[in-house]
């Protein structure tokens, strides 16, 4: 490890595809759900730059820190953004140069994934206010739903591809054509969109922050940099997970012209999907949407991991 | 933080939290007017929160009652730094009907420092937005303010 690989990976990690890429297309498309939404309202809704008003906003406004929170408090923005940072830059470096990974860095991100959800419940939690307790509970139970329907895709692609390595996993798309093609392959890309539905913590899966109800829930004591940090970090999921799915399900992609519109076509029509289903739909109760993850989720995903053992 | 650019981004992302203090709803109902489609207040960047600790501007309706007063000062001192007050309606801008109540602390000036009063009863959806744009200084003033001197 010398001092050119640090520099360079603190480069990957921070600039490139790492914090500062991410956060700006994600703020980015963030505006573009908003503006879709607008539209579909029939509104004009707001222009481009503003995500990044607000995020100027926010940081430069004071954060209140509720008297008698824990440490938690202060270091749950850090902990999400530093997840969401990680995985970007995973997922992204195995989208530019597949070679840059390493063996099991799926398995890697399935825990960092799940860091910015945990910063949520800590933060909460430690908020000494009713309402982020409650996010906080309900955001618990919403990880143990959706991380088992998360899991089991991530099963019936390992299984199938032979591989826990994001590259091999391309490897083998580039060799038998995109997994979304197969059956198991099809049944897992369907949990997955209801995975991302409810890690993005879009509707109608918003149950922990339920505006209405709990007023922001785990966000509701957050002013200021702290709420700019959870913006941040969400906007960097909105990018990097739906582009994850289409690693794991669309096909591989050259360094053709044609392959990278295809796979932004792509990469647009699951991030389209999204927004339309969060606009269209209402909020489930947490007990609906524990029956959907744990009940018919669960079932079809199952039947998913058989049709991969069995090599559909 | 550079004042400058934070400036421009405090006018471009105005959130607000709406405090009824003693109205009779009929400005709540023109304030969610104002966020319907047919005004889209989300162009200018403006837009409802639903916590104190998320918003920039409180928009105070009523004359404040004095049951009210407490808590609307407890939610004056949630809201982060920095921060507007605009007063909706006649009742707010100066206790209305209700300005010499002993019930009332007549207007809200009597209790917060107040940046903008759009008055009316209730101030039509045109109002609220034409208020909220000045007092960001969206759109020139029209009118000085003037002290009534006696001869």
């Amino acid at each position: 490890m010398n001092l050119q690989q640090i520099s360079l990976d603190l480069f990957y990690t921070l600039i490139f595809p790492g914090l500062l890429f991410t956060a700006v297309v994600g703020l980015l498309l963030t505006w573009v759900d908003r503006k879709v939404t607008a539209v579909v309202q029939s509104r004009i809704g707001p222009p481009w730059y503003q995500p990044f008003a607000d995020i100027g906003k926010l940081m430069g406004k004071k954060m209140v820190v509720p008297s008698g929170s824990s440490v938690g408090f202060l270091a749950a923005p850090l902990i999400s953004i530093a997840g969401a940072t990680l995985a970007s830059v995973i997922v992204l470096r195995a989208l530019i140069n597949p070679q840059a990974g390493f063996v099991g860095d799926v398995i890697v991100l399935l825990y960092l994934t799940m860091l910015p959800a945990l910063a949520l419940i800590i933060g909460g939690g430690s908020s000494r206010s009713p309402f982020g307790a409650i996010g906080a509970s309900r955001e618990m139970s919403m990880v143990l739903a959706y991380e088992v329907g998360f899991l089991l895709t991530i099963f019936a692609v390992v299984i199938k591809t032979h591989s826990i390595q994001l590259s091999g996993i391309i490897a083998y798309q580039a060799e038998h054509g995109a997994l979304a093609l197969t059956v198991s392959g099809f049944l897992a890309l369907c949990i997955a969109l209801f995975c991302l539905q409810a890690k993005l913590g879009f509707l109608p899966f918003d149950i922990s922050e339920a505006d209405t109800e709990l007023i922001g829930g785990p966000l509701a004591e957050y002013s200021g940099s702290g709420l700019a940090l959870f913006k941040i970090s969400r906007a960097m999921m909105f990018l990097q997970l739906p582009v994850f799915a289409v690693l794991l399900f669309m096909g591989a992609n050259q360094l053709t012209l044609l392959s990278m519109a295809g796979f932004l076509l792509k990469l647009l029509a699951v991030l389209v999907l999204i927004i339309v289903i969060k606009i269209t739909h209402a909020r489930l109760r947490l007990d609906q949407m524990l029956r959907l993850f744990w009940g018919r989720l669960a079932i079809v995903g199952l039947i998913a991991v058989v049709f991969a053992l069995v090599g559909w | 933080m550079n004042s400058r650019l934070f400036n421009w981004c405090f006018k471009k992302s105005i959130w607000v939290y709406h405090a009824n203090a003693g109205a009779c709803n009929g400005c709540d109902i023109e304030i969610l007017d104002v966020l319907t489609p047919y005004y889209d207040v989300e162009r200018f960047g403006i837009r409802i929160v639903h916590t104190p600790r998320h918003a920039d501007a409180l928009l105070v309706t009523g004359p404040v009652t004095r049951q009210v007063r407490e808590r609307l000062l407890r939610l004056y001192e949630a809201v982060p730094d920095p921060k507007l007050v605009i007063a909706v309606g006649s009742c707010a801008t100066g206790g209305g009907i209700w300005y010499d109540s002993y019930a009332t602390c007549g207007g809200v000036k009597n209790v917060l420092p107040v940046d903008i009063h759009i008055p009316g009863c209730p101030p039509k959806p045109e109002a609220i937005v034409y208020g909220v744009a000045q007092a960001l200084g969206l759109v020139p003033k029209q009118v000085q303010a003037q002290a009534y001197i006696e001869e």
